[in-house]
């Protein structure tokens, strides 16, 4: 291994800039004669409205106040879902209007109704206290099984009962069946607390319009900016798309909450021709606890059956899941096909049963949140397993080993609509045991119990599907778009060379592992790549960055235009080196005649590209780029266990973490430093809605209870324990890296894990999650 | 009503007239266009608007411009010197301490004021120190890391 090559711990080439305060996030960029936008939102979560703006128009600095009505006169569409889910009816699911500004009626709290756009920010704020809005507020629901009552306050007329589909998978009566001849049957209720994505760049976008060229430009805060601009063109209908640019600069941080197309980025965009002026807004951290799409937010009830020995005969699984006041651009796929396929988890479960009702309520839309459907199906899993574990009397490890499919077993066609690749359950397992020493955990109980401690330990063996996704797949399942991704790499004459990629970075170091697979793949020097992504006019048209697919699918991507690379730059050496093609190799950056010293470096196969004097013009164009789409073949697998070591003081309820080990397969590995950090933040995301975040609204007004940082349960430096983190190596086969994917493996495992060692602790069949020293201490109190 | 502020920037006197409301933040990016310093929230909870004035790191979203007048001020695009890395930022490259890097001048500028009270802290200070420096992408550990080997560097380079 090259000391920057696949499988070094490259430190990272964006880190100078960031690190020197010379990163441009999106509002570290101002544009000439720029004004400002701020936007009224609404103080209910259901109200009828109407609006007077002639104050606003007249304050001072105002350049221009636009309402809902404007946006319908101008003959703009709406926000949409680009995922179609029928339903158990055969219907597809209800799709109420999203408008970009409302126009009578708000539906959540934070909606924006108008917006004031003048010369300064704090103009713009100030005009906006003025606009004169008359609400007429209505009942609202903000649970997801309240929603579902005939009572329910009606979020759409559109929608009757809230319920946008009733939908599920699996084979009902084969479960039935199985539950039926069942030894033992293990039932949980569980909640999957709605979390608020809080990436610490709130989000920005600026419009800007050209004039002479009729063009568009949004910089706007975006995982994928080529979607964006899909989206407002074709379905908003702003400008067609070869008049839109759209540019994500450096970002910080998504973790799904920026794979969406919001009305904010819209409007600006949209006001910027309007007033022939550049119009930039950055939320405050208050609108990005009311606006950025949520996360999780399932009731559910699961059963597991059990035989004598322990082997899982069935699961049947029943969920309601809040999508809130409107579809977000993927909010359907969340409960559904990233959620219920991945029921199977990591085991031989021989029928499987899953019903999902997704529901509107009147609060923030939730869609994809790191992990997004796999948390939610991972604790759902591994809290039944755990629990089945205790109530058959068996230890928690041995009753997943009885039953995890076997290494041998792949590919393994799940109940579920997934056919598993690859994967070594039963190593990852083996692996986290030895790590946290589970042998000697009853000692450490003993040693906790004589302190006044009460000590759990609990396990989660999650499996996710990532990757994502193979297009064909997708589209039979309702996805409106194809899921490839795209790279192109560019030798310049002298020998360096830019690779674009889809694979949009904010924070996961992509300029660092494609210039290391580039590097180690074409032998060209690793300072002499750079990695450009984020910009619709740079890049080929790409699919951005989400569910942990950056290297298996983007990635694969710049593997493939490597292959083309090659291909052509042998063509040329043959040429050159006056040597037949097939007695060409390439290897470590040279081109070869076979058993001679006859050879040529890739540069100079570059140069003899682009400067083709003595070239073979009749058969090959000049010039070496090359650009490849890659479709994955499957979705990855990345799995694994983790498990955790708590001690919880009886007296107050707090939860100590005291261990924390990964055992994580996530195929092949080109930076391990980068893995690691991805799986540290992944577990952190996921110890943080076990044990500390939970969006609250009150029930009756569904006003936002946890709306800033001061009343929301952001975990802090000192929450956390150190992370063991190990990995083994079980390649992915179909993709050309082997590789599966690892930014939501931690955040997919931690919750069943912390949940399953505090209840062990306390000796609980339950506690919903966040797990607050208040909810622990009732629970013990309770169970004692 | 505006008013001029003067103060030390980085080494480097500057002054703006400015409103009268105007955060030191805001005359930081805004004004002089110093964009390094970050604004991550609005209750001063996230601490990615940490400077230093007078030595002692302050969030710069907490306080009004006119307060530093006569100060002086140092932010993040103040501690390389020739293209060199401060030791604690070096420390931060070298083990991962940053991944979207938003975070990243608060955190940096907030360990350089515990370093310079506590030269050699224990993980637990580090960790209860940050307590005023939120991250979503790290869940800290390489953070408190980064500031454990940047204090040991710190303390070798006298
Ligand atoms: S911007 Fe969040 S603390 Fe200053
Ligand atoms: S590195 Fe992204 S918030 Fe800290």
């Amino acid at each position: 291994m090259s000391a920057t090559g696949i499988g070094a711990a490259v430190r990272r080439k964006e880190d100078y800039r960031f690190l020197t305060g010379n990163g441009r996030y999106l509002d570290d960029i101002s544009l000439p004669n720029q004004s400002y936008a701020y936007f009224v939102r609404s103080p209910h979560a259901h109200a009828t409205f109407t609006v007077g703006i002639e104050k606003a128009e007249n304050a001072p600095g105002v350049i221009a106040v636009f309402t809902g009505a404007d946006i319908v006169k101008a003959g703009l569409g709406g926000l949409i879902c680009g995922w179609v889910i029928t339903g158990k009816n055969g219907e597809p699911h209800k799709a109420p209007p999203h408008p970009l500004l409302a126009v009578d009626t708000v539906r959540h709290v934070g909606d924006p109704l108008a917006v004031v756009i003048a010369e300064s920010y704090a103009q713009a704020k100030d005009a906006a206290e003025t606009v004169e809005v008359d609400y007429q507020p209505k009942a609202a629901v903000t649970s997801p099984t309240a929603a579902l009552d005939n009572s329910a306050p009606q979020v759409h007329a559109d929608a009757p009962g809230n319920l946008c589909y009733d939908w599920e998978i699996g084979d009902k009566s084969a479960t039935d069946a199985m539950f039926n001849k069942a030894h033992h049957v293990t039932k949980l209720e569980l909640i999957n607390n709605r979390l608020i994505p809080n990436a610490i760049e709130p989000r920005s976008a600026i419009g800007d319009y050209n004039s002479g060229t009729d063009e568009i430009t949004l910089y706007t805060t975006s995982q994928n900016p080529h979607v964006a601009r899909l989206v407002i063109s074709a379905f908003v209908q702003l400008t067609p798309e070869h008049k839109l640019r759209v540019v994500a600069p450096d970002i910080g941080g998504g973790f799904g909450s920026k794979i969406f197309i919001y009305s904010e980025e819209t409007v600006a965009a949209w006001a910027a021709r309007e007033l022939k002026r550049p119009v930039k807004w950055t939320a405050e951290r208050s609108e990005s606890f009311m606006t950025d799409a949520h996360g999780r937010d399932h009731v559910t009830h699961a059963e597991l059956a059990l035989d004598k020995s322990g082997k899982f005969l069935g699961m049947k699984v029943s969920t309601v899941a809040n999508l809130g006041a409107y579809l977000s651009t993927f909010a359907t796929c969340v409960p559904t096909y990233l959620y219920a396929t991945l029921m199977q988890g990591q085991y031989t479960t021989e029928a499987i049963y899953c019903e999902v009702k997704a529901v509107f309520t009147h609060t923030t839309p939730v869609d994809a949140l790191r992990g997004a459907g796999r948390p939610e199906a991972t604790y759902v899993v591994e809290r039944l397993v755990e629990q089945a574990a205790r109530e058959m009397k068996m230890d928690a490890s041995d009753l997943r080993k009885i039953n995890f499919i076997p290494a041998d077993a792949f590919p393994y066609q799940t109940q579920v609509a997934l056919q598993y690749d690859s994967g070594n359950y039963a190593g990852s397992m083996d692996q986290a045991l030895k790590l946290i020493d589970y042998k000697g955990f009853s000692k450490r109980k003993e040693q906790s119990k004589a302190e006044g401690k009460l000590r759990g330990v609990g396990f989660s063996a999650y499996i996710e599907a990532c990757g994502i996704a193979p297009s064909a797949v997708v589209g039979s399942l309702g996805a409106g778009v194809g899921l490839y991704e795209s790279a192109e790499i560019r030798f310049n004459p002298t020998g360096n060379v830019t690779v674009f990629t889809g694979s949009h970075s904010h924070g996961q170091g992509h300029e660092t592992t494609f210039a290391q697979l580039v590097s180690d793949k074409l032998g060209v020097p690793f300072d002499n790549i750079d990695v450009v992504h984020g910009d619709t006019a740079r890049i080929p048209f790409a699919m951005g960055t989400y569910g942990s697919r950056s290297l298996a699918v983007g990635g694969s991507a710049i593997s493939k235009a490597i292959d083309k690379v090659i291909a052509k730059g042998r063509k040329i050496a043959a040429h050159t080196l006056e040597a037949a093609e097939e007695d060409i190799e390439f290897k470590d950056g040279n081109f070869t005649v076979k058993g001679t010293d006859r050879t040529m470096d890739i540069g100079a196969v570059a140069f003899a590209a682009y400067v083709p004097h003595n070239y073979p013009s009749d058969e090959l164009e000049p010039g070496l780029d090359e650009s490849a789409f890659y479709d994955p073949a499957n979705f990855t697998f990345p799995a694994g266990t983790h498990a955790c070591e708590v001690e919880v003081d009886p007296d107050t309820g707090v939860v100590d973490i005291v261990k924390w080990v990964a055992a994580d397969d996530f195929g092949n590995i080109v930076n391990p430093m980068i893995v690691e950090g991805q799986v540290h933040g992944g577990v952190a995301h996921g110890i943080g809605q076990a044990l500390l975040e939970g969006c609250q609204y009150a029930p009756d007004s569904g006003q936002l209870l946890t709306g800033s940082f001061m009343d929301y349960g952001m975990p802090r430096a000192d929450v956390f324990p150190d992370i063991e983190v190990a990995t083994q190596v079980t390649p992915c086969p179909h993709n050309p890296l082997g590789v599966k994917g690892c930014g939501e493996a931690g955040a997919i495992a931690a919750p069943a894990a912390l949940v399953n060692a505090i209840t062990d602790a306390i000796g609980a069949s339950n506690i919903t999650m966040p797990a607050t020293p208040e909810k622990v201490w009732r629970a013990l109190n309770a169970a004692g | 009503m505006t008013v001029t502020v003067s103060m030390t920037l980085n080494g480097k006197k500057v002054s703006a007239d400015v409103e009268e409301r105007t955060l030191l933040v805001s005359l930081l990016r805004d004004h002089l266009r110093q964009t390094g310093t970050h604004v991550g929230c609005d209750t001063s909870q996230c601490g990615a608007c940490v400077v230093h004035v007078n030595d002692r790191s302050v969030k710069s979203c907490t306080m009004l411009a006119s307060q530093v007048d006569g100060a002086d001020v140092l932010t993040i695009e103040g501690l390389a010197k020739n293209g060199e890395l401060h030791p604690m930022q070096e420390a931060f490259r070298d083990n991962h301490g940053l991944q979207c890097g938003f975070c990243t001048p608060g955190m940096v500028m907030s360990a350089l004021d515990l370093v310079a009270n506590n030269p050699d802290p224990s993980e637990r200070e580090v960790r209860e120190w940050l307590e005023g420096n939120l991250c979503r992408c790290t869940g800290y550990h390489n953070i408190v890391k980064s500031i454990l080997a940047g204090a040991k560097a710190m303390r070798k380079g006298g």
